[in-house]
């Protein structure tokens, strides 16, 4: 069984002369990386892979650094602001030069710019001649209806207000209403991200930036240096892409995953064999996405439910290996109790992104092997805890009359201690178990696999459906997992400890 | 307060005395358990030590109330636990165990049985037979009747006494009950405050008592009468 697991997680523990393709965890994101993992098949010099949905920037930045990942789409105001820690947006030479020390390269622009954005419905728009910002000020009774992120952002409407001399107040209105509310109607502008996915299913009209108030969120490609001269074909079939995709192309692309049902590597795919997507009607609505059933039980099924057992059998395995004898040790000595507890206490608190950035960095890998370190610091403190408290409350009398037996300390542990104690060491591995199935659908964050893969990326679409098909294999894992420590009392705790008194 | 105290080979002396006066604190020094402030314990001559503490306790049996017996284990595999460790001949643990259960009259299926499901006069003597199992010449009992019934106890009290005799072990045992002292002991100590009040035969404490406290507590022993009219 465990040999059979190891053999599983082996392809995504070496790293042969893959190319790595990484994505960050919302659709366009998940989009771009697939265009660029099938742009860079076809040019038939590397295997490829896709390193999909990873965790936040910091995560899939580590991973680009340490060489996990060889490349990844980003824009150009994260790598400014986030990334670089810069006050102003700099332009793409700027960028270069930044970025070179880290010998990282930046480049290949795709056409277009994800950012904040004003928008009106086509008509209305049309009806009254506006298609720039500035032109919004010659109409004071335009009703704006403005999330309430951007309404508080410093560079939000307070600051677009100014800049344009906007005479109109603004009222919050949640983004998910804003689109309905526009096409009734019922308001005349709400703000938008550039290349949102129901802006073309809503014939809305995005207003020109004319003032240029809006930093650059230019989608461009964040590569290591070496990969150009790894893979040189691949990298001239990923240059091609510069300038391929606009705005609406990208919007278009958004809205076949998140309004008609499409994977990310059905629209990628689309895009990448040259046609044109086809058109989302905006009265298909829903219907053409796949049904809840048939997500749940979709083909990745097996291998999700395998990698989510390696997950949690290859982090709890060692956790019982390392967390019994380190709970003995603290069952023996106050002293290295308070540390020992101090220290796996420490680690659960550590939040699970950032534990995950860490390792990453620390050990100049992504995938598996950061997530089962993971993981298995959080599958101690229940283990050790259990094993202490296990040893340390059993009854004196019985500790004595093993002592007086004259039986050596070792011996004592192995035939009376341990024994006494597996009840509940065992309910500690238990816990941990049930709590690592859990977690372990964080590990998707860093490319790890597992049901985890469903729940980020259905988040990422705001698919309840996928979302769902992700949570409940999990959850019905974490309770077979509790029968399944059920069963295994009966064949560990001894036969005498699980009488009832007569 | 020093106490110096020699026990003679093959006899059985009882430690007695009110709760807290040190009695069984000082059987607990004699198998490492609690160890002396000063002084030390003479074993055949030889001091106790750490280094030669679990030698010295394959030596000596040590029964304490309800047996203390190991839950996890059968009553077997509790009078065998150190035979098997020491690597004593399979043959020759069943002998003895069929020799010792004889002896404590305990019938072989209680053998196979968990602590749980015996009664409490059965694990005391289960008890028993896992101290006797190595003969050693030292036994020590540490109120090992204290938690019976007085039928059973009153059985089982007749039983150590045969067994006592019959083996010619060097015996402690710890009470707070005179009559069971005085039906037991050859030799008694009475103790109060962690020190050594008087020491001697049950006839003496009677009759030459060092203190009022010890008739004090010999009194207070209460043996009920029948009253005229019934």
């Amino acid at each position: 069984m465990i040999k059979w697991l190891l053999l599983l997680l082996l392809p995504t523990l070496c790293g042969a002369e893959t190319a790595n393709v990484g994505s960050k965890r919302f659709t366009e994101s998940y989009i771009l990386g697939e265009i660029l993992t099938q742009t860079a098949r076809q040019a038939g010099e590397a295997e490829v892979t896709h390193r999909q949905g990873l965790g936040n920037t910091a995560i899939v930045f580590g991973a680009l650094k340490n060489g996990a990942v060889d490349l990844y789409p980003e824009y150009t105001g994260t790598i400014a602001f986030e990334l670089l820690g810069l006050k102003q947006s700099a332009n793409l030479e700027e960028l270069r030069q930044a970025l070179a020390k880290d010998g990282l390269g930046v480049g290949v622009p795709l056409g277009f710019n994800n950012t904040y954005s004003l928008a009106m419905s086509g008509k209305r728009a049309q009806d009254l001649g506006i298609s720039r910002i500035s032109d919004l000020a010659r109409h004071p009774e335009l009703r704006f209806g403005l999330t309430q992120e951007f309404l508080s952002r410093k560079d939000g409407w307070p600051a677009v207000k100014a800049a344009y001399a906007l005479p109109q107040a603004a009222r919050g209105l949640d983004h998910g209403l804003a689109y309905d509310a526009l096409s009734t109607g019922k308001i005349d502008v709400i703000d938008v991200y550039s290349t949102d996915a129901k802006i073309a299913r809503y014939q809305v009209r995005l207003l020109e930036d004319d003032k240029q108030f809006f930093p650059a969120y230019d989608a461009v490609l964040l590569y290591r240096l070496d990969f150009p001269k790894r893979f040189p074909r691949t990298w001239a079939a990923i240059q091609s892409l510069e300038g391929r995709i606009d705005a609406s192309r990208m919007a278009a692309m958004n809205a076949q995953v998140e309004l008609a049902g499409k994977t990310f590597s059905e629209a990628a795919a689309t895009f990448v064999s040259g046609q044109t997507p086809p058109n989302v009607d905006s009265r298909a609505g829903k219907s053409a996405s796949r049904s809840f059933i048939a997500v749940l039980f979709g083909p990745d099924l097996g291998h999700l439910t395998l990698q989510h057992l390696a997950l949690v059998l290859g982090s709890l395995g060692p956790a019982v290996a390392i967390g019994v004898p380190l709970g003995i040790v603290a069952a023996r000595s106050r002293r290295a109790s308070t540390a020992i507890m101090a220290i796996v206490g420490l680690m659960q608190t550590v939040p699970a992104l950032a534990l995950l950035a860490f390792l990453i960095t620390l050990m100049g890998a992504i995938g598996t092997v950061p997530a089962l370190v993971a993981l298995f610091l959080y599958a101690l403190l229940p283990i050790v805890r259990n094993t202490a408290s296990g040893l340390a409350d059993l009854p004196p009398p019985l500790q004595e009359a093993a002592r007086v037996l004259g039986l050596p300390a070792l011996s004592r542990l192995r035939r009376v201690e341990l024994p006494l104690a597996s009840r509940s060491i065992l309910a500690g591995i238990k816990t941990s178990a049930v709590i690592a199935v859990g977690t372990a659908t964080i590990a998707a964050f860093i490319g790890a696999g597992g049901y985890g893969e469903r729940i980020v990326s259905g988040l990422a679409v705001n698919d309840t459906s996928m979302l769902l098909a992700g949570a409940i294999p999990a959850a019905a894992l974490a309770l077979a997992m509790q029968w399944a420590f059920d069963g295994l009392e009966r064949l560990v705790v001894p036969e005498g400890l699980r009488l009832r008194p007569t | 307060m020093p106490v110096t105290l020699e026990f003679a080979r093959a006899r059985t002396t009882v430690l007695i005395g009110p709760s807290g006066c040190g009695k069984s604190t000082l059987l607990r020094m004699i198998v490492g358990l609690v160890e002396p402030d000063t002084g030390h314990v003479l074993i055949d001559g030889k001091v106790l030590t750490p280094a030669n503490v679990d030698e010295l306790r394959h030596r000596t049996g040590y029964v304490i109330q309800d047996g203390g017996l190991f839950p996890h284990l059968t009553a077997a595999q509790n009078v065998t636990l150190l035979a098997r460790h020491l690597g004593m001949s399979s043959p020759a643990i069943s002998d003895r165990v069929h020799v010792l259960a004889k002896l404590v009259s305990i019938p072989p299926d209680a053998l196979e049985r968990y602590p749980q499901q015996l009664s409490g006069g059965q694990r005391q003597r289960i008890g028993l037979m896992r101290a006797l199992m190595l003969d050693p010449p030292l036994i020590l009992l540490d109120e090992p009747l204290g938690a019976l019934d007085p039928v059973t106890r009153y059985e089982l009290q007749d039983q150590l006494k045969s067994i006592f005799s019959e083996l010619n072990k060097t015996v402690i045992m710890v009470t707070h009950d005179m009559s069971e002292a005085a039906y037991l002991g050859d030799d008694i100590v009475m103790m109060r405050d962690g020190r050594v009040v008087q020491r001697g035969s049950f006839d003496d404490l009677v009759q030459r008592p060092a203190e009022p406290y010890v008739e004090s507590f010999i009194r207070a022993q209460r043996v009920p009468t029948l009253s005229a009219h019934t």
